[in-house]
């Protein structure tokens, strides 16, 4: 087992150097100066372009800026914001939090219920309720997310003015105790209902067609024979087997949580990574920019490590013997 | 040529499509398709492009943010132009960047995958090195780096789609063509003398092409969703009525706040159409392709 993970942790180790190799070379090389190109046709002097340049470590070698971006990064050294003019990482923790609680309540959110009509759907399999389940999820899932959100947005905060239009607190209102939380989750309602609805199509899907996967099996049949109610059949036999690619699936999602609104989090001015990212690109501000990758690919790499462990221990088979 | 062979091919393509015709999601998804490819194909009869010129719109004496009551059929923008006009002429953009990212996704993914499953060994070693990489990668911020890198335009975003995308595709071919390697009709060839591009071209390929058309169909749907976020994150092409650029348009006009739903409803809803289609066809084509599917 020790050795399974050491080799798990390597290869993750080796994925994250690759990021970091290809995060300087799609900035330096691909496109050997950003800089123009982003403002071609802008009429911007020619000192600050140079100036730009420079703080962005464009001169010298090819080599000495790889050394150099390698160092620096290392140190969490990620450059200055164009934009904010804050260094890059600093701006970037201030945004984990804000993202981390409005992602995250929706991927739990999204999961329980996902697999809840998962199961439903599976264990009754052609039933209206499954017809409905399957639906409404398919539809959810086949609608751009912020599309949604707008739809939601329009009924909930326009038509009907009951939820703010967007930002995480109200303005000029100072509130404490109690009366914060209650205005941070006014905020936190619509993003994250969009959010919910958006996700859980994937969990009912995947638990739908894994529940229908284990259903053929013997032991069920046995469970069956032995007297146990339906319901027991469903929850003590069924389920417990069929979670296990869905167990997966959620410890692979949680690691897009960081990376999973840019969308929605632009369309409510959620002021966490998400809107970061589209303020970078319409900046544009690419040590932001590069920085927001490099912490993206970080987590979503952190998190299929600890999915892949996970699996080993909860399926004996995938186990190394 | 009539041998018997190709007798044997010509019915079982017609029976493949008389299944398919006869699934009821199937039907209805190819139904959706062509009507909205007959949208897309016949925009200038249906729209004139002067709807989209803000310049003309003004002259043609259209209202800003008019709703479908004042000016007929769905109303006008902020710029005055038709959205009628933005929506029949956008759909063009959305099926051909869907349909174009489809093609370079499938491609690329059927090269890499045919090639690690057929000849294996170290370059399959290196190959899967690769493709995990990019499935590990933050599909959607990788998509959008590269966008902003490159710039804005249509090419760029079918580019990028199909650079991140194909990884799936590559693992899906390679784990079907690993399985038809080991069957009994490839040794045979083989041991008859016939060369590896001959073995993929007449056995390895005929056998995995059901395959790569159901997940092709199954990928039409991310590029189109792709090519949406991108554009409502101000990274389309700027020239070029698209249903992402309309929403962007919707979104940072203030649409929302106005209440003016003719703008953002249209294409929110001819995207979920043409996406439910392509799904319905991709699962139809995949319950064909594999019949153990069929009862699900």
């Amino acid at each position: 087992m020790a050795q399974f993970i050491s080799k798990k942790v390597l290869g993750s180790t080796l994925t994250l150097v690759f990021v970091l190799v290809f995060n300087f070379f799609l900035f330096r090389v691909v496109q050997p100066d950003p800089v123009a190109n982003l403002f071609r046709g802008r009429n911007v002097p020619q000192a600050r372009l140079d100036q730009m340049r420079t703080d962005f470590g464009l001169d010298g070698s090819r080599l000495t800026q790889f050394w150099a971006y390698l160092r620096e990064t290392l140190q969490l050294n990620l450059g200055f914001s164009y934009q904010s003019r804050q260094p890059v990482w600093d701006d970037i923790a201030s945004k984990i939090w804000p993202t981390v609680q409005l992602v995250g309540l929706a991927a739990i959110l999204s999961a329980a219920i996902g697999i809840i009509g998962g199961v439903i759907a599976g264990w009754r399999r052609g039933s209206a309720a499954d017809y409905s389940i399957t639906s409404t999820t398919m539809a959810f899932y086949s609608m751009p997310d912020f599309w949604l959100g707008m739809l939601l947005l329009v009924a909930f905060a326009v038509v009907f003015p009951w939820f703010p239009v967007g930002g995480m607190t109200e303005l000029g209102v100072e509130h404490s105790g109690v009366g914060a939380i209650l205005d941070r989750l006014h905020h936190l309602a619509l993003p994250c209902l969009t959010l919910t609805l958006a996700y859980l199509g994937e969990y009912a899907i995947v638990t739908r067609s894994s529940l229908l996967d284990v259903m053929g099996e013997e032991y069920l049949t046995l469970a069956q024979a032995k007297g146990l109610r339906d319901i027991q059949v469903r929850n003590r036999h069924a389920v417990p087997n069929a979670l296990l690619p869905v167990v997966t699936l959620a410890a692979i999602n949680f690691g897009f949580v960081l990376s999973g609104a840019i969308a929605v989090e632009t369309l409510f001015s959620w002021p966490g990574l998400g809107k970061a990212t589209s303020d970078a690109v319409l900046g544009p501000d690419l040590p932001m920019l590069q920085g927001l990758f490099l912490v993206f690919s970080a987590a979503v790499i952190v998190f299929n490590l600890a999915a892949d462990v996970l699996y080993a221990f909860l399926d004996p088979r995938v186990r190394p013997a | 040529m009539t041998s018997p062979t190709m007798q044997r091919r010509l019915a079982s393509t017609t029976n493949v499509l008389v299944r398919f015709w006869r699934s009821r999601p199937g039907r209805i998804g190819l139904i959706v398709l062509v009507v909205f490819g007959a949208m897309a194909l016949a925009a200038p009869l249906l729209a004139d492009r002067s709807g989209l010129d803000a310049v003309a719109s003004r002259r043609a004496g259209a209202p800003q943010w008019g709703s479908p009551s004042t000016w007929w059929p769905l109303g006008t923008d902020h710029l005055r132009r038709s959205v009628w006009a933005q929506f029949v002429w956008g759909s063009r953009i959305s099926l051909f960047v869907g349909l174009a990212a489809t093609v370079v996704t499938i491609a690329v993914g059927t090269l890499v995958g045919v090639t690690a499953g057929f000849f294996g060994g170290r370059l399959d070693g290196v190959l899967m090195r690769v493709t995990e990489w990019f499935l590990v990668v933050p599909f959607l911020p990788l998509a959008i780096v590269l966008a902003t890198v490159l710039g804005r335009s249509v090419w760029n975003i079918i580019f990028v789609i199909g650079v991140t995308s194909w990884p799936s595709t590559a693992r899906l071919v390679r784990a079907q063509v690993l399985t038809v390697k080991q069957r009994l009709f490839v040794d045979r060839s083989r041991s008859l003398g016939a060369s590896s591009a001959y073995i993929v071209r007449r056995h390895i390929m005929p056998n995995v092409s059901g395959l790569i058309l159901a997940n092709a169909t199954l990928a039409v749907p991310i590029s189109i969703l792709t090519e949406t976020t991108l554009s409502f994150l101000g990274l389309g092409d700027p020239q070029r009525a698209s249903w992402g650029k309309m929403l962007n348009d919707a979104f940072f006009e203030s649409a929302i706040t106005r209440n003016a739903w003719w703008y953002f409803l249209p294409p929110g809803l001819g995207i979920l159409v043409v996406v439910l289609a392509f799904t319905l066809i991709g699962q139809t084509l995949e319950q064909l392709a594999d019949p153990r599917l069929a009862d699900r």
